[in-house]
């Protein structure tokens, strides 16, 4: 169904402009400057100005009918770029795809809406450009509509859209996408939880109706509720191929405990968070885990900051966030270089291993950056006094410890 | 069952069988296009009536009544402006509206696949919309003038067809340029400017020194706006002068063509 064989895509970046990619747009007058400058010193380009980068290398699997696979790894190991491949939006530098079967990519929902344009028009024009014909969309126009719940305002230009309502109508345009490969990217990361749910519930139909599905996500749970088998991806090799519980466990043994991670501003110049430091501090029992971070970006924003924590089988013990609660505490990022501060309490935490994941956004709209697993850290808790227990990740009864005390009778007085 | 092989520097034959599969996708992008010029705005359309009027206006007075040039044979001034007017509006629009297609839909090419052709193609399309608004002002005036066209006036398809031709070839050369260079933006509304004059829109070709002519030909718009007012206003059109046209629209297609093919593969990665 899907045959990769030694696939590998490399790049080409000016070494030593790592650090700025996103302003690298040359200018026709730049190199006809820079053609008349070397034709002049009869010096030839050498190679040593470019800098080859190995997204995909020397990949090869095989997928067969009706396969689920999740697609792991962590931040650049190549995920995003395998899936543009067999999705033909890049070429491969060398290596062949075979591809048996009509394919549908879903690397972003509502690729190509346009704000004037109303519901009705946004879903043929999406639909269109996710490779439908019109008379398959007519036919599913009721479903589509219906899934997203927008009855209402199909008429209306989808600019007047609550963030919402945007996200679930062009979710629902791709969910009703019917190929026989589907290829998708973490896609089911924005919108409601509700709607989250009917999704996956969407994803699992697709997956049990026989069809071929190629799944990136960060989130092994979803990996493991979804998938049939599992490709873990590092630094643009195929590290592991396997049955989907026993990559999320490799893939989790593998991060590393850190307290400081470095990154470089992404191509689009949206805002990135480019460093990272983690402290945790303890005083009588009570755990304080500071957070520094450095944001980077092209241009100004607000936007909200997310902490997801997880234990160390994987499991989300729970979400901090700047601004998801409340739109008005959303950061005010500038232009440049930006750093904020934050505290979490960690009291209640359970002693062992915690992974947490940052994430800049938009609440229901967009990712702006997601940095996954970037922190992890250890609580470690000794026992105050000889019967004081404390509780421990291993014990099996979850993470967090809900504070609860002794009292007389139920009320409000204490 | 489709079966898609992908390899590096891949099949031509799959790409023009993919571009008729997508041709859907090309209607929409055009209807998207003119859809949202002339949506909720009366001035969109306001404006495809104001601007040529106003520019053919401008034309007639300092070329006709300051510098005193002729007409063709019998032909108002006006209607001989208005009728080179057409294609050149045309073509200035599509040139722009290509050139910076790619770049403006970055989000799509980036996203999602399909060949890349159909982006400037769909955007050519849309000026056609600006250009049958042109022909109904066009028909206005001869009413106005009491100008009759011959027959020849139904050849008027082909040359519009011609016109097309002569806006895609370039258009492609400028939107693949445009991908990669950002500045290439900036140097064609100096295109479209200095066209409007080296072009024969004010004046008659006929004005041009025979011994120049076939040069002054090399310009592709030359045949084109001889056409168009060989349909509509009648007389006689300088036929070496059209083939030269003719030839040169075909070697800026093939040009513009190649071009964009070869760069087409690498648009989404530096987009």
């Amino acid at each position: 169904m899907i045959k990769v064989e030694n696939l590998s895509k490399h790049y080409r970046i000016k070494s030593g402009s790592k650090q700025d990619t996103a302003h690298s747009y040359s200018t026709l007058r730049d190199s006809m400057a820079n053609g008349i400058k070397s034709l002049l010193s009869w010096k030839n380009k050498t190679a040593s100005e470019w800098e080859e980068f190995w997204a995909v290398r020397d990949v090869s699997f095989e997928v067969k009918q009706g396969e689920v696979v999740g697609l792991i790894g962590r931040n650049g190991a190549g995920k995003s770029t395998l899936l543009k491949l067999l999705s033909r939006i890049t070429e491969p530098s060398s290596g062949r795809i075979t591809l048996d079967g009509k394919v549908g990519s879903l690397l972003e929902v509502g690729t190509g809406f346009h704000p004037e344009l109303s519901g009705r028009e946004n879903i043929f024009l999406n639909g269109a450009i996710l490779g439908m014909k019109r008379t398959e969309i007519q036919a599913k126009f009721d479903e589509i509509v219906d899934f997203a719940g927008v009855e209402k305002f199909l008429e209306t230009p989808v600019k007047r859209y609550s963030s919402g309502m945007y996200v679930r109508l062009a979710f629902s345009v791709a969910a009703h996408l019917e190929t026989e490969i589907l290829l998708v990217d973490e896609v089911l990361a924005v919108g409601d939880s509700q709607f989250q749910k009917k999704c996956l519930q969407k994803m699992e139909n697709v997956s049990s109706s026989g069809r071929t599905v190629i799944f990136v996500s960060h989130n092994m749970s979803t990996i493991l509720s979804l998938c049939s088998r599992c490709i873990f991806l590092k630094n643009g090799q195929l590290d592991f191929d396997s049955e989907p519980r026993e990559a999320v466990r490799k893939y989790l043994e593998e991060a590393q405990p850190t307290t400081h991670f470095q990154r470089t501003l992404q191509r689009s110049g949206d805002p990135t968070i480019t460093e990272g430091r983690l402290q945790t501090n303890e005083k009588e029992g009570s755990y304080q885990i500071d957070i520094k971070v450095t944001i980077e970006s092209d241009y100004d924003i607000k936007s909200c900051i997310n902490v997801s924590t997880r234990d160390s089988m994987a499991q989300q013990v729970g979400f901090s966030s700047i601004g998801s609660f409340n739109n008005e505490e959303m950061l005010d990022i500038k232009k440049g270089k930006n750093t904020f501060c934050f505290r979490m309490d960690g009291s209640n935490l359970a002693v062992g291993s915690y992974f947490l994941s940052l994430s800049l956004s938009i609440t229901n709209v967009r990712y702006l950056d997601r940095c996954e697993d970037c922190f992890s850290f250890d609580i470690e808790k000794s026992p105050r006094t000889g019967t004081h227990r404390v509780f421990s990740q291993n014990w099996g009864l979850g993470s967090v410890e809900l504070p609860m005390s002794k009292i007389d009778q139920p009320g409000t007085e204490t | 069952m489709p079966k898609i092989v992908i390899e590096a520097g891949h099949s031509e034959r799959q790409y023009w069988k993919d571009l008729w599969h997508f041709r859907e996708l090309f209607y929409f992008l055009a209807w998207r296009d003119i859809l949202v010029r002339y949506k909720q705005t009366l001035i969109g359309i306001a404006w495809a009536v104001i601007r040529p009027l106003l520019t053919m206006a401008i034309l007639v007075v300092v070329f006709n009544k300051l510098a005193k040039l002729p007409s063709d044979g019998t032909a108002p001034y006006p209607i001989l402006v208005f009728a080179a007017m057409l294609p050149w509006q045309f073509f200035s629009t599509s040139l722009s509206e290509a050139s910076n297609s790619l770049v403006v839909n970055s989000n799509l090419i980036s996203k999602v696949y399909f060949p890349r052709l159909v982006v400037p193609a769909s955007a050519v399309i849309t000026s056609l919309v600006d250009f049958a608004i042109s022909l109904g002002l066009l028909a206005g005036l001869m009413v106005i003038y009491q100008f009759a066209p011959t027959w020849k006036i139904l050849t008027l398809p082909l040359f519009t067809l011609l016109a097309f031709l002569a806006a895609l070839g370039p258009g492609l050369l400028m939107t693949a340029l445009n991908v990669k260079y950002r500045d290439v933006r900036y140097i064609i509304p100096f295109i479209v400017q200095i066209g409007l004059y080296i072009s024969p829109v004010g004046f008659s070709s006929s004005i041009v020194p025979e011994k120049w002519r076939l040069i002054y030909s090399l310009n592709p718009m030359v045949g084109v706006i001889d056409g168009f007012r060989w349909a509509i206003l009648g007389g006689e059109i300088y036929m070496p002068g059209f083939l030269v046209a003719i030839g040169t629209t075909i070697v800026f297609l093939w040009l513009g063509l190649n071009y964009f093919r070869k760069t087409e593969r690498t648009f989404a990665d530096v987009i």
